[in-house]
């Protein structure tokens, strides 16, 4: 009867074994993913390298659900360029056309207005209280590239979050079912 | 092995990466354009001119604008944002850009146009050194791709003086 003890043995440590396998193989989807992000903060020097478009403020050219890739270089920032900033006592950063410019003479310091393409007037009923133009340190990034309609797999993940956990589930029991 | 779930994942993940690839193909394809494009500004008019109350110069004027913009548009361009800006130095400032007319160009057929019209935006300078400037006028462009990189680029025009005094 021996032999049939050592049957359970080993398929006990296989099951230990698979489990291990699934856990680490799921670790590595895991870290891959933060890797990539963290890269390429690392290359385009952005908080927050891409971003999802969520108002029609800047329609036609950036819809809804479009997802846009920053990049923020120590160029100066120019009128005309699709700028991300961050209003004071606002959560949502917000992406509009930079359209007018000062730069200082001695100390480089810009001070920019920005509109949205698709809004009648410019931005300033949008800023803090008072505030009449952007420094430096309000942008986050300029918009360079461009892939439309991806994002809105976040925002109906954001906006339903049944289906953001319906999804999750379903991964997951992929993952421990799955046999090789 | 060969289950439906294992042949659904894998023709999801080959038809995404095609798509991604055409996407790149795509805008790679843009960079063999090589556009053109001409314009000529006039300012006809200068509306008015007069110092704000709390100190700043603001000048309207009447531009009368040419441009022929086609050789942007290639199968990749979804639009063209095309404004104007008037760019000076000031001592304070060591540029200045004031946006005083945009439009969004959808097609090719739109791109060739002549428009006269008044500054759209204000064309306000941070402090009181507009009496005489000299700026420049600069047609920008900003290609908006059906996806992928945007282009930019612009045609500057020099030469324009504002008037010695307030009117």
């Amino acid at each position: 009867m021996g032999w049939i003890g050592d049957t359970v043995d080993s398929i006990k440590s296989i099951q230990i074994r698979q489990l291990l396998t699934q856990a680490v193989s799921l670790g590595m989807i895991v870290t891959s993913a933060l890797i990539i992000w963290k890269g390429l903060m690392c290359i385009t020097g952005s908080e927050s390298p891409v971003v999802v478009v969520l108002s029609g403020s800047m329609e036609p050219g950036f819809k809804r659900g479009d997802i846009l890739f920053l990049h923020m270089s120590k160029d100066p920032i120019r009128a005309g360029e699709i700028v991300v900033f961050n209003v004071d006592g606002r959560e949502i950063p917000i992406v509009h056309r930079v359209i007018k410019v000062h730069e200082r003479q001695e100390t480089g310091e810009v001070e920019v207005l920005t509109k949205g393409d698709n809004n009648y007037g410019d931005d300033r009923l949008l800023y803090a209280q008072g505030q009449l133009w952007l420094q430096r340190h309000h942008i986050m990034g300029r918009a360079v590239g461009f892939l439309p309609y991806v994002g809105w797999v976040t925002i109906i993940m954001t906006e339903k979050p049944i289906i953001k956990y319906i999804l999750i589930g379903a991964l997951g029991l992929l993952v421990i079912t799955s046999k090789d | 092995m060969h289950s439906f779930g294992y042949r659904a994942n894998a023709l999801l993940t080959f038809a995404v990466t095609i798509l991604a690839l055409m996407c790149a193909i795509a805008s790679f394809s843009d960079t063999f354009n090589s556009p053109s494009p001409s314009s000529q500004i006039q300012i006809l008019n200068i509306n008015w001119f007069q110092k704000q109350p709390h100190g700043n110069d603001e000048v309207s004027l009447t531009m009368n604008i040419t441009a022929d913009l086609r050789s942007l548009f290639t199968w990749n361009t979804k639009q063209v944002f095309a404004f104007v800006a008037a760019e000076y130095e000031t001592p304070k400032n060591s540029l200045n850009q004031v946006s005083l007319w945009d439009a969004i160009i959808p097609t090719k057929e739109h791109a060739s146009f002549w428009i006269q019209t008044a500054n759209k935006y204000r064309f306000v300078d941070q402090g009181s050194n507009l009496r005489g400037k000299e700026f420049n006028l600069t047609l920008h462009w900003h290609v908006m791709p059906k996806t992928g990189k945007m282009f930019v680029d612009k045609l500057v025009m020099s030469g324009y003086r504002l008037p010695e005094e307030y009117r």
